[in-house]
């Protein structure tokens, strides 16, 4: 390679993602995340001698709306045994979808409208959960492990991109998208932190232009879409370099550090265990028909790429870059509802965007607590002028802090009522007072000093100023 | 012991009680199991407790079911709530199921008492019962032989007259080819038509549970317990299973039987006479006896050594001492892992193990596994063709009459070949049944076998029970 060679990252991904079923994969255990270890066991999930496994139909039907909602070709399939030991498998094989998933050859558009193939996307089960004990938790020092079987038996859907994607931006743009697809089929809550979302990145480099792919590297333990970005511009920076040295990339599968920052080899190809797959004889094929095919399209709910193209609607068509990015932001918090709605009672589109975008997008989890009729209320006050907008801000903080409330009287409650016109220009006549040289600056026609005084008003009445009923006050004073 | 239908019939009645039956069965195994070592434990005080509620149930007008107060000696590869299940293996030292298997509980419901937990090859694999880490079973007929496997203890518990009724499970044979060698009637029915749930693997796609009796009626008596629908084994079958006991004196007339010569000619020569003679019994009453030849029989038992070890690495990997019976301690888990399971497996098992997964490994599984899978669709297809012309097949159970303990014990090969004409129906998933046929040159029992088609169970017992009325005597106990 010459010192020239311009690189290119390519990229897959593999994101699990548990299913939101009442139950687990192949048995009737409670299927939760936080109960007390080893409470949600049975003799199935615990692989004990002459138990065997039944499908559950539920998470059929969530795994056939993911298949539907990433256009894939749902088909008749079959479950293999992946076979490996690992005290955290109750029966040290995985049952697994091999070589007939039961979703295949769908695809993923991502917002700026670049598709992502979607190879498969198959049902499997998840193991339990080993936490290491004594000498910090490291797996190479502990002193002893503890095995929680609860995870054992979740249903799981691990969805596998095609290596399409050529940027950290890209790979997180498209987990952030199916994350939204996930949510909103109903299928898992997409939550990374607590691992009903779990995604790995396959990453290679090649020079520019070339056909054939570098030597990939697989990378685990991305815990938010962060750490995936990061992950991926460091591996492949360190491919670079390798390659660039004269080296070569090994096939292996690495681990992120986080807070070092770097990825680190786990075990190489050579290393990795020959999984034996086989047919599961303990299960049927399982085929589902046309009838229920076609309901699980039918059912198949607005998906994020729809909501946003109804919010844009909303805003008359058009979207500005910013307007997109909230959009975005309102879709993936699942507040499009609240802000159609806020249109819909009279409040100014943008208005509506920006506030649920920014202030209440803020507020996470706290956000879907907020009525429309708080929201459109609030806003239709902002909009008419009786608060400013860091009045309206802060009442809105107050609602969603609550959880609720009339903001009216909430506004009041804060003394922030609107203020009178004589008060207001009292207030104008004493900041022009206070500063006669950018009085003269501004009457010249520097109307930058607009927010100049619009500050001072601010200042002297504790925010209560309209800031648009400041400027017109000026402006009528200059003549 | 008498047959099971005779004690059931009689306990219903009141004219026998079921503690009075009981008694007599603990006292037979008291007095003779040291012996023969047909059970690995008896129950004793649950089987007595079981009895005194089966008479009250009677005295209070109750029926207590088809197999009221019949003694019933279950495998223990099946699994029996809080009482221990060994399959035969130290691995499994000192687990006590949380469950009952859905047999057990079927058998609970039809009024059966379960005497005790039968002796077998360790998991079920073998065909003499020498494989039982806790030592062998000798038959009852000569006790310097063997009651064959893997389901000995149950198939000598039967003939030793212990129990009126057995409970084996049946991968390659093991059911049908101890049922010979002990000179009672062994069946396995048709692939899910008895719920496997709490049968503790061995290999999952050929795994049957079935009965043993003294009996044809009494084997097709508990059959019909056993075959109902169960939502616990994905592969239980659905429709209902038609009552076998009401149609099996309703005779051969009429009935197409096809003598496999595949299933016999391998045989000793005295075997194959009693098959003939079987045949010709058969066709004085009235059935159409001809000669059907199955050659595809002959690569059964290679595809079986393939399949059944290869979902055996898979089914006994469980048994890592992470969860339950034996622990092994070391350093770290992977070498408590190797250290547990080099302590808790017998040599047959280890053997099986390491073919299975040498089967199922990268770059061999299609020479391999998947061979022997199209191995095994050829054998089904070959009996579809049989099954063209004739209704039923019959064969040999086994190649010889029992043989003496330790004679193959280091010839693994020579152990294997006498599940050769068992196996078949295994791969296909049919059902098929021994019956007693006189002795053969030795004096000890032969085994005839009836093959039907899938789902053919009324046929088969049907078929099953003209060659047993047309039996010479057997041996005398």
């Amino acid at each position: 390679m010459t010192a020239e060679t311009v690189w290119e990252t390519v990229i897959g991904l593999e994101v699990h993602c548990e299913l939101a079923t009442v139950t687990k994969l192949f048995c009737g255990c409670r299927n939760m995340f936080g109960d007390e270890p080893n409470t949600n066991v049975c003799p199935v999930c615990l692989g004990l001698p002459g138990s065997l496994p039944v499908l559950n139909a539920h998470a059929v039907e969530l795994a056939m709306r993911i298949g539907a909602a990433l256009h894939c070709d749902i088909r008749p399939s079959t479950f293999s045994r992946k076979n490996y030991f690992y005290p955290d498998q109750a029966k040290d094989y995985q049952i697994s979808q091999y070589d007939l998933p039961i979703n295949a050859d769908g695809w993923l558009e991502l917002p700026d409208g670049f598709r992502v193939g979607v190879t498969r996307a198959h049902m499997e089960e998840d193991t339990g959960k080993l936490t290491h004990v004594g000498e910090g938790g490291r797996i190479t020092s502990a002193h002893h492990a503890l095995v929680d079987y609860n995870r054992s038996g979740v249903p799981l859907v691990e969805i596998v991109s095609e290596p399409d994607m050529r940027s950290a931006v890209q790979a997180r743009a498209y987990a952030s998208e199916l994350r939204g697809i996930l949510v909103a089929t109903g299928a898992s809550d997409g939550r990374m932190e607590e691992g009903s979302m779990r995604v790995d990145a396959n990453v290679s480099v090649r020079p520019l232009g070339s056909d054939a792919f570098g030597t990939r590297c697989e990378i685990k333990n991305l815990n938010s879409l962060r750490s995936l970005g990061r992950a991926i511009d460091y591996e492949a920076a360190r491919q670079v370099v390798l390659l660039e040295e004269g080296g070569r990339v090994a096939q292996e599968t690495r681990h992120w550090d986080e807070s070092a920052g770097r990825t680190d080899a786990m075990r190489s190809k050579e290393e990795a265990n020959d999984y034996r797959y086989f047919p599961e004889p303990d299960l049927v094929p399982l085929v589902p028909d046309e009838a229920w095919r076609e309901r699980v399209r039918d059912a198949l709910g607005p998906m994020p790429a729809d909501r946003r193209a109804g919010l844009v609607a909303v805003l008359g068509g058009t979207a500005t870059d910013a307007e997109s990015d909230q959009i975005r932001a309102v879709v993936d918090l699942g507040l499009d509802a609240l802000v159609s709605a806020a249109v819909g009672a009279g409040a100014p589109a943008p208005l509506a965007l920006a506030r649920a975008a920014n202030e209440v997008a803020a507020t996470g989890e706290a956000a879907l607590a907020l009525t429309t009729e708080s929201f459109s209320a609030l806003l239709a006050m902002e909009a008419g002028g009786t608060l400013s907008a860091t009045q309206s801000k802060a009442v809105l903080g107050e609602l969603l802090a609550a959880g609720g409330g009339d903001p009216a009287a909430l506004a009041a409650s804060m003394g922030f009522e609107a203020l009178g016109a004589d008060t207001l220009g009292a207030a104008v006549g004493d900041a022009i007072a206070a500063h006669p040289d950018e009085w003269a600056r501004y009457v010249d026609g520097d109307d930058k000093l607009t927010g100049f005084f619009t500050g001072a008003v601010m200042k002297a009445t504790a925010g209560k100023a309209n800031g648009k009923e400041v400027a017109a006050e000026l402006r009528k004073r200059r003549g | 012991m008498s047959a099971a239908g005779e004690i059931a019939a009689a306990v219903r009645s009141g004219e026998r009680s079921a503690r009075q039956v009981t008694e007599e069965a603990l006292a037979e195994v008291a007095g003779r199991d040291g012996e023969i070592h047909a059970f690995l434990l008896v129950l004793a005080d649950d089987a007595l407790a079981r009895a005194d509620a089966i008479d009250q149930a009677v005295a209070a007008g109750h029926n207590p079911g088809p197999l009221a107060g019949v003694p019933v000696a279950l495998k223990d590869n099946l699994c029996t709530r809080g009482i221990p299940t060994t399959c035969g293996s130290k691995i499994l030292e000192g687990w006590r199921p949380p469950y009952d298997a859905t047999v057990v509980e079927l058998l609970r419901r039809a009024g059966a008492i379960v005497i005790g937990k039968t002796n077998l090859d360790e998991f079920a694999m073998g065909s003499s019962t020498e494989n039982s880490a806790f030592g062998p079973t000798r038959n009852p007929h000569c006790t310097s032989r063997v009651p064959g496997g893997s389901s000995g203890g149950s198939a000598a518990a039967v003939a030793a007259g212990f129990t009126s009724l057995g409970l084996g499970s049946d991968t390659g044979g093991s059911i049908r080819q101890p049922a010979a060698l002990c000179g009672v009637v062994g069946m396995k029915p048709t692939y899910g038509r008895v719920s496997r749930y709490g049968l503790v693997a061995f290999a999952s796609s050929l795994d049957q549970i079935g009965p043993f009796a003294n009996t044809v009626a009494d084997a097709a008596l508990l059959f019909d317990v056993l075959a109902q629908n169960d939502p616990l084994d994905s592969t239980s079958l659905a429709m209902p299973s038609p009552a076998t006991v009401s149609s099996v004196d309703e005779g051969v007339e009429g009935v197409r039987v096809g003598v496999c010569p595949d299933l016999i000619e391998g045989c000793a020569p005295d075997v194959a006479a009693r098959v003939y003679e079987a045949a010709e019994a058969l066709a004085a009453h009235g059935a159409k006896v001809e000669e059907v030849k199955v050659p595809e029989f002959a690569y059964g038992l290679s595809a079986y050594y393939i399949i059944a070890p290869a979902e055996a690495s898979s089914n006994l990997a469980r048994y890592d001492g992470v969860r339950y019976g034996l622990r092994v301690d070391a350093e770290d888990v992977a070498t408590m892992n190797t250290a547990t399971r080099t302590a808790g497996f017998g040599a047959e098992v280890k053997r099986r193990i390491m073919l299975g997964t040498y089967a199922l490994s990268a770059g061999y599984y299609d020479a391999y596994y998947a061979q022997a899978q199209r191995v095994r669709t050829m054998v089904m297809q070959a009996f579809d063709r049989a099954y063209m012309s004739v209704d039923v097949l019959l064969g040999a159970t086994a190649p010889t009459t029992a043989f003496a303990l330790g004679d193959k014990v280091d010839d693994p090969m020579a152990m294997y070949m006498n599940d050769v004409c068992t196996i078949p129906s295994n791969l296909a998933g049919h059902p098929a049944i021994s019956v007693p046929f006189g002795t053969g040159d030795d004096g000890l029992p032969v085994g005839v076998q009836v093959l039907a088609p899938a789902l053919q169970e009324a046929l088969l017992f049907r078929v099953a029970r003209a060659v047993e009325a047309a039996a010479p005597p057997g041996v005398s106990r």
